[in-house]
C-alpha cells in the first residue's frame, strides 16, 4: 500500500485508539476491581514491575461481581429503561419541533438560507450550562412563563415546570433542536423542487405530495437526527439535575451517584461499561444507514 | 522590531509562569462560606496569589480527592468525611510549628472534633453548626396555623404536616448523611447508628414524606427561602439564616427564622485540611494561619452566621453572632446536639441506595 494512503488511514485509527479503546479498557479494568479506602479508590492495581506473576496476579484479581450486582437491584435496568423512555420521548419531540423549522428554512429564499443557518448556530456560541440555567429563570414559579401566561389570564395559578419532568424534556428539546434541524434541512435542500411540480401534474393534492415525495425524500436526514438527539439524551446528566425533579431517574444521575456518593467506582465503571454497550446498539445502526446511504 | 519583542515577551510570559506556581494557593471551601474580602487581604498581607473555588457536596470534594491530584491546597471537608479521607491517607500531618495562631482554637471544638481526627494532627476547625428547619413563618403558619411546630421534627416528618407544606414549597438537604441520622433520632433510634437494618428503619418515614419535598438540593434553598419561593427547608444553620439577612437586605416582607430542632440536632464540623499532593503546602500553612487570626476568623463568622472553633475570635464577634443561640447554643442546648461518624463501604452503599430510593420513589 501507499505509504500516504496508509498515514491517512492511520489517522483515525489512531484517534479511536488513543481516545475511544484505551479510555474504555481502563473503565472496564476498573470496573473487575474491587473499591477500597484508598487513592485511587480501588484495587488492584497493575503492578509491572512484578513481573508475569504480577500480571497473573492482576487477573485472578478481576472478577464480574460488579455487572451481577447489577443485576440484582432494580434500581438500574429501571434506570436504563427510563434513561431509554426520556430519551425516545424527547427525541421525537425535538424531531416534532424540527422538522418544520428545517422544512421552512428549505423553502426560503436562498439569500435567507445563511442567515437562518447562523440562527441556529448561534446559541452554541454561548455555554450550554448558561442556557440549560437560563431555563430555570424561564420556568420556575416566579418565572417569566409563569409571569406572561398569569398577565395574560390564561392560568390563575402559577403552574409547576420545574423540577419534572415536562422541564427535562423542555431542556432536551431546546438543547439538541439544532442536531435535528441540520441534517433535515440538508436532506431537504438537496431535494428537487420539480419533483413536487410533477407530483402536482400527476393529481397529488400538496398533502399528498409532501407525505409521498418530500417525507419520503428527508428520511435519512430525519433518521441521522435522531440518532444524534437519541445517543446524546440517553446517558444526559446535566439536563436532568439541573431542570429534573428528585422523581427523575436517568442512568447519568446512577452514575454521578455511584461514583460520588457511594465511591464506587467499580460499580460507576460497570454501570458505564453497560451503557455504552446499550448505546453500541443505535450506533452500529446508525453506521449502517449512513453507509447505505453514502 | 517584532523579532526583538518575542524574547523578551518569553521572559515575562516564563517569568509569570514561574511566579504563579510558586505563590498561588488554591482553596476549594463550601460556597457561600467566606467573607470575600478577606481573600483580597490574604494576597495583600502575604504577597500569594489566591484561587478560591466552591463546592456544595462533600461526595464531590471526596471525590476529588480520592481521584488524587486535585490541584488543591486547602479543602474544608466535614468531619465524618475528613475521618474516611484521612484513612485513605488524603492528607498530610500539620506542621504546627508554622501556625502560631492555632492556640487560638476553643478547646469545647478541639474535644469533638478529635472524634474524627484523632489528636487533631491533620486539621484545624473552619466552622461548625447544626442541621435544623428554616422557616418562612408567615407563610407557615397560613398553612399550618398558629401552632405550627416550628420548632420540632414533626414539622417535615409528619405527612399530615408536609402534605399541607408543600403547597408552599419544602427543601431537603441532597444530604443522606444528614437527613438520615434525623429521621433515626426522630424514631427515637441511635441517630449514628451503623447497621444497615436500624437505618433501614427510616424508609418508611421517609418514604411517607418525600411526594411533598419539592427538592433535594444543598445549596438553592438559601435563595429559595429568601425570595419566597420556598416556606420550609430541612437546611444548614448558617445557611438559613443567610437566607434571613438577604430577605431582609431585599425588603420583600420575608421573614425566616431557624431552629435547631427540639428532639436534637446534627452538630457538625467543617475542617480545613491539606491534601498530601497539594502542590503548594507552605502557602496553605499561610492560608490557615491567615484565617486562624481572630479578626480574620471573626469576619468570615459574622458574615457567614456560622460559629467558629476559634475562642480568641469571639471577642470580635458581632452581638447578633455570639448572642444568637440558633448559633452559639447555650450550654443545654449544647447537650442535646449529637454528632455522627463515617460509615463503612459496605453500610455507605445501604445509606445511599436507600436515598435514592426515598429520592426518585425506586
Amino acid at each position: 500500500m501507499n505509504p500516504r494512503r496508509l498515514v491517512l488511514i492511520a489517522a483515525p485509527y489512531a484517534w479511536l485508539l488513543a481516545l475511544f479503546m484505551v479510555p474504555f479498557l481502563i473503565v472496564l479494568k476498573i470496573s473487575l476491581s474491587d473499591t477500597a479506602v484508598a487513592i485511587p479508590p480501588y484495587a488492584p492495581t497493575f503492578d509491572l514491575s512484578a513481573g508475569w506473576a504480577g500480571i497473573r496476579e492482576f487477573f485472578g484479581g478481576l472478577d464480574f461481581e460488579n455487572f451481577i450486582w447489577l443485576t440484582e437491584d432494580d434500581l438500574y435496568w429501571k434506570s436504563y429503561l427510563s434513561s431509554m423512555k426520556i430519551a425516545a420521548v424527547a427525541t421525537f419531540l425535538t424531531l416534532l419541533a424540527g422538522y418544520p423549522v428545517a422544512y421552512a428554512m428549505s423553502r426560503a429564499k436562498p439569500e435567507w438560507r445563511p442567515t437562518l443557518m447562523m440562527l441556529i448556530i448561534l446559541p452554541f456560541w454561548s455555554s450550554a450550562l448558561i442556557r440549560v440555567y437560563a431555563w430555570i429563570g424561564i420556568l420556575q414559579s416566579e418565572g417569566y412563563l409563569n409571569q406572561l401566561l398569569l398577565w395574560s389570564g390564561v392560568i390563575d395559578t402559577p403552574l409547576s415546570i420545574l423540577n419534572t419532568q415536562v422541564a427535562v424534556y423542555i431542556g432536551i428539546v431546546y438543547t439538541y433542536l439544532p442536531f435535528m434541524i441540520l441534517p433535515i434541512y440538508a436532506s431537504l435542500e438537496k431535494m428537487d423542487e420539480s419533483l413536487l411540480e410533477a407530483a402536482e401534474d400527476l393529481g397529488c393534492t400538496r398533502i399528498t405530495a409532501f407525505w409521498r415525495v418530500t417525507f419520503p425524500l428527508s428520511k435519512p436526514g430525519i433518521i441521522a437526527g435522531c440518532f444524534l438527539v437519541f445517543i446524546p439524551s440517553l446517558g444526559e446528566f446535566v439536563i436532568p439535575s439541573i431542570l429534573g425533579g428528585s422523581q427523575t431517574l436517568m442512568i447519568g444521575k446512577v452514575l454521578w451517584e455511584e461514583f460520588f456518593s457511594n465511591r464506587d467506582w467499580p460499580v460507576a465503571s460497570a454501570v458505564a461499561v453497560v451503557l455504552l454497550l446499550i448505546l453500541v446498539i443505535p450506533i452500529v445502526l446508525f453506521q449502517r444507514n449512513e453507509e447505505r446511504n453514502a | 522590531m517584532k523579532k526583538a519583542m518575542l524574547p523578551l515577551a518569553a521572559v515575562l510570559l516564563g517569568g509569570t509562569a514561574a511566579m504563579a506556581t510558586e505563590g498561588t494557593v488554591h482553596v476549594y471551601n463550601w460556597s457561600d462560606y467566606i467573607d470575600e474580602s478577606l481573600l483580597a487581604k490574604f494576597e495583600e498581607e502575604t504577597g500569594l496569589e489566591l484561587v478560591y473555588d466552591v463546592f456544595d457536596s462533600n461526595e464531590l470534594l471526596e471525590t476529588k480527592l480520592l481521584a488524587g491530584g486535585s490541584g488543591y491546597d486547602v479543602v474544608v471537608p466535614t468531619g465524618t468525611f475528613l475521618e474516611r479521607q484521612i484513612q485513605a491517607g488524603v492528607f498530610r500531618e500539620l506542621d504546627f510549628g508554622q501556625l502560631p495562631n492555632s492556640e487560638n482554637l476553643w478547646d469545647v471544638v478541639k474535644e469533638r472534633t478529635e472524634k474524627y481526627d484523632p489528636g487533631n494532627a491533620y486539621s484545624v476547625n473552619y466552622m461548625w453548626g447544626t442541621t435544623g428547619l428554616g422557616v418562612n413563618m408567615a407563610k407557615v403558619q397560613e398553612v399550618l396555623g398558629e401552632d405550627a411546630p416550628i420548632d420540632s421534627l414533626d414539622l417535615v416528618f409528619k405527612p399530615e404536616k408536609m402534605e399541607k407544606l408543600a403547597s408552599c414549597g419544602v427543601h431537603f438537604l441532597d444530604a443522606p448523611t444528614e437527613i438520615i441520622p434525623a429521621a433515626l433520632r426522630y424514631l427515637g433510634e441511635d441517630p449514628d447508628s451503623h447497621d444497615p437494618d436500624v437505618i433501614g428503619k427510616t424508609e418508611d418515614l421517609l418514604m411517607s414524606v418525600r411526594p411533598y419535598v419539592t427538592k433535594f438540593h444543598s445549596s438553592e434553598y438559601i435563595n429559595a427561602l429568601a425570595n419566597g419561593e420556598i416556606c420550609v427547608a430541612f437546611g444548614w444553620s448558617g445557611d438559613i439564616l443567610q437566607a434571613r439577612d438577604r430577605a431582609a437586605e431585599a425588603d420583600n416582607g420575608v421573614e425566616i427564622t431557624y431552629n435547631a430542632p427540639k428532639e436534637g440536632a446534627l452538630m457538625w464540623f467543617d475542617q480545613m485540611a491539606i491534601p498530601a499532593d497539594a502542590p503548594n503546602p507552605e502557602g496553605a500553612l499561610a492560608f490557615l494561619n491567615f484565617i486562624m487570626d481572630p479578626q480574620n476568623m471573626a469576619a468570615a463568622s459574622n458574615y457567614v452566621y456560622y460559629a467558629n472553633g476559634n475562642k480568641a475570635s469571639q471577642e470580635f464577634l458581632n452581638e447578633d453572632v455570639i448572642g444568637d443561640p440558633a448559633i452559639y447554643p447555650s450550654e443545654e442546648t449544647l447537650e442535646n446536639l449529637y454528632t455522627v461518624t463515617a460509615y463503612e463501604p459496605k453500610v455507605q452503599r445501604v445509606v445511599t441506595r436507600l436515598w435514592t430510593k426515598v429520592k426518585s420513589g425506586t
